[in-house]
């Protein structure tokens, strides 16, 4: 066995030509294949709402925030219809809308879009129409909620809303002596280091919300319609924000760490923290101050390209019902859409009904603006708005 | 079977099947590069279908661009992403940044790393050295996000850190979420892959070279800095490959113990592709760590990384 001599002249290939060939090579065949790009043309649902629900396609596939397919409701759900339900949580709107765009957009039955988020969906073919008449608990709905301008679109109910809430102010007892009014506080220097607000271009939304109240000249009168103008004091306001800021949190329980460890003492919030972190025994309260809240309101939305519309529609029917949307509610920290679930909230939780203003005047509703996706057109009003694009591009500049 | 058989010598008379294996391993063995194309090809198929295959996608998509309203890739040629990643400051500050943070680790890594590497691989004894090596070696068997969190819990406000120094008398530090914490948790994770370069290269200096410094009438630290340092800084440009090019393409850690301007180029990527689904700006701004690598690499290659390694 003596061939493992080295025979002579042998020498080692060059590495670096090869692979400088190998990508010269590459490249040649991805630019040609890309040459021939598919023409498909972009298939709207032009097809009639359906008069009845039909047999259970035995599986659905959702988009749903974290919370809002517990089994205590999703499980009766299944037993009930036959429909496995299968969740992907999403943790932002602008997900949302990625993941229902995925794969040609099939892979998803329903999503349970924000007013952000909806409004894209609609615009985007994503989303197809649904009959209301299908889904019993509709009728009970606040009116607000019925034929919200965030999911419907003249006349046509592009899904059916769900639950809705309001953004909090939220601040440590301890450290945080006099009770805060305003949103003035997560704006004042004296919280150097200690205050936390969400990693979400929305925000914006928010600034603009405070500056309407304490910047009457700048003519804001709803904060998701903002002139160049407007938009730029909102994002000068939150640039001199920012050397405040700890953290921009983009998980709920990044905001929880946060105020459990002190490393902020206040931030903008949803009720949902403020219930944890006092369920924990944290000294923290929470209020809406007195410029009001922007605050969410969802809807769970039909793909157009959805694979299970059966279990999808038995699915809107059944998060619909009073009992489930009591559940929900209490589950997650929010107002149900169903004006009946008032009882079984106090059921499930003495005086839960009126804690999670499910009982509140009409005029708690709209002293809360709801997030909307910010569009060219200043919400149906005319005009020269500035679009969610730029909004995200200035959001990145505000982190930097 | 009979190995004592040579190549060209097979007896008269042996079966057919013997000789064709004869003539082709006689074959393989005159043509070198067909030897190495049947020991590499699959491999060298691998790398070049799915790894060089992607990079070329991927730069080639930066070149297209997304429909603003369906949110569609649209297979125009442009160099939109290029100039905005140029003219826009805040871009430039997060390239800068990134950059700048892995530089800092890896120096930090460096100074920590040469003392132990010393002490490991010339003076501990060697029981001692396989502790050492074993508590090297302990914390990448754990899982590296449980190292961030126990780091995010370390320096928390109230948290063990200031907890220790209020103790000692000391004032609270306020380095939770800050590019401070980044950087010591960064040092923190990528350490063992600074020390074990340098210390291979540690242990391969000859003996004999420190005796005839000494011979010549070097002192210890003129030795150091004239014999030995020069000897491993081949390994400690190895390591920092790795220091470096980990630093430079993470984005979990920003995330976790990042502050108010904590983005890497990592995070405006995952954004752009998981958040925002525009993946040709995704894929502009990815080729800057690409080249930054690549520059790296070559002059690691003049320093003699690659023989360190």
């Amino acid at each position: 066995m003596d061939h493992h001599r080295r025979a002579r002249g042998d020498r080692a290939p060059t590495p670096w030509s090869l692979i400088v060939i190998a990508f010269a090579t590459l490249a040649l065949m991805v630019v040609v294949g890309c040459g021939s790009s598919d023409d498909e043309g972009s298939a709207t649902s032009g097809s009639t709402l359906p008069s009845r629900i039909g047999a259970g396609e035995g599986e659905l596939n959702v988009i749903a925030w974290e919370g809002y397919t517990q089994p205590q409701w999703v499980k009766p759900f299944t037993k009930q219809t036959g429909c496995k339900v299968n969740a992907k949580y999403a943790g932002s709107s602008d997900e949302m809308v990625t993941l229902m765009r995925q794969g040609g957009g099939s892979q998803y039955d329903l999503v349970s879009a924000s007013g952000d988020a909806s409004v894209r969906l609609i615009r985007g073919g994503d989303v197809q129409p649904v009959n209301v008449a299908l889904i019993p608990g509709w009728r009970d709905f606040i009116p607000q909620l019925k034929s919200p301008a965030h999911n419907t679109v003249d006349g046509k109910h592009y899904g059916v809303s769900l639950q809705w809430g309001p953004n909090t102010l939220l601040y440590n007892t301890r450290d945080v002596t006099s009770r805060p009014t305003s949103w003035a506080t997560i704006y004042d220097p004296a919280y150097k280091g200690k205050v936390t607000v969400p990693d979400n271009p929305i925000q914006i939304a928010d600034a603009a919300l405070y500056l309407s109240r304490t910047r009457p000249e700048l003519g804001i009168r709803d904060p998701y319609s903002l002139t160049e103008e407007q938009l730029d004091a909102a994002v000068e306001l939150l640039k001199q924000q920012r050397p405040l800021i700890k953290k921009y949190w983009a998980l709920a329980s990044d905001e929880i760490d946060l105020f459990k460890n002190g490393d902020a003492v206040v931030g903008a919030s949803w009720p949902y923290q403020t219930i944890t972190l006092q369920a924990d025994g944290a000294p923290v309260a929470d209020l809406i101050p007195r410029e009001g809240a922007t605050g969410w309101a969802d809807t769970w939305m039909l793909s157009s390209k959805a694979r299970h519309p059966n279990c999808a529609y038995a699915w809107m029917k059944w998060i619909s019902e009073p009992r489930v949307q009591a559940q929900q509610a209490i589950s997650f920290g929010e107002t149900p859409a169903n004006t009946k679930a008032c009882p079984y909230m106090d059921r499930i939780e003495r005086g839960a009904c009126a804690k999670y203003h499910a009982n509140a005047p009409t005029s708690y509703f709209d002293s809360i603006h709801f997030w909307r996706t910010p569009t060219r057109d200043c919400g149906g009003e005319g005009g020269d708005c500035t679009d969610y694009n730029t909004w995200q591009q200035k959001w990145t500049e505000v982190k930097g | 079977m009979d190995g004592g058989e040579g190549l060209s010598a097979a007896p008269a008379g042996a079966s057919p099947l013997r000789r064709a294996r004869g003539r082709v391993s006689a074959g393989l063995f005159r043509r070198a590069w067909l030897r190495a194309t049947l020991l590499l090809g699959a491999p060298a198929a691998w790398f070049v279908l799915i790894y060089l295959a992607a990079l070329v996608v991927l730069f080639v998509s930066a070149f297209w661009r997304v429909d603003e309203f369906t949110g569609e890739l649209v297979h125009d040629w442009t160099l939109d992403n290029f100039k905005t990643i140029v003219e826009e400051p805040t871009y430039r500050t997060i390239a800068l940044r990134t950059i700048g943070i892995a530089a800092a680790v890896t120096v930090t890594d460096a100074l920590l790393a040469l003392p132990f590497a010393y002490f490991a691989a010339r003076l501990a004894s060697p029981r001692l050295q396989s502790l050492l090596f074993v508590v090297v070696l302990v914390p990448l068997w754990t899982s590296y996000l449980v190292r961030v969190y126990a780091w995010r819990l370390i320096l928390a406000q109230d948290g063990i850190l200031n907890w220790t120094l209020g103790k000692l008398g000391l004032g609270p530090l306020d380095i939770a979420y800050s590019n401070w914490a980044m950087w010591i948790v960064f040092s923190y994770i990528w350490l063992p892959f600074m020390i074990l370069p340098v210390w291979l290269a540690f242990e391969r200096v000859p003996a004999s070279f420190l005796e005839a410094s000494a011979d010549l009438g070097a002192h210890g630290w003129t030795t150091f800095r004239r014999v030995l340092l020069p000897l491993v800084l081949p390994g400690v440009v190895a390591g920092s490959i790795f220091t470096f090019s980990l630093t430079l393409g993470d984005f979990i850690t920003p995330t976790l113990v990042g502050g108010a301007g904590s983005d890497f180029i990592g995070n405006v990527v995952y954004r752009s592709v998981g958040i925002a689904s525009n993946v040709p700006f995704a894929a502009a701004f990815a080729t800057i760590p690409l080249l930054v690598m690549a520059l790296y690499l070559l002059v690691a290659r003049r320093l003699g990384a690659f023989e360190a390694l």
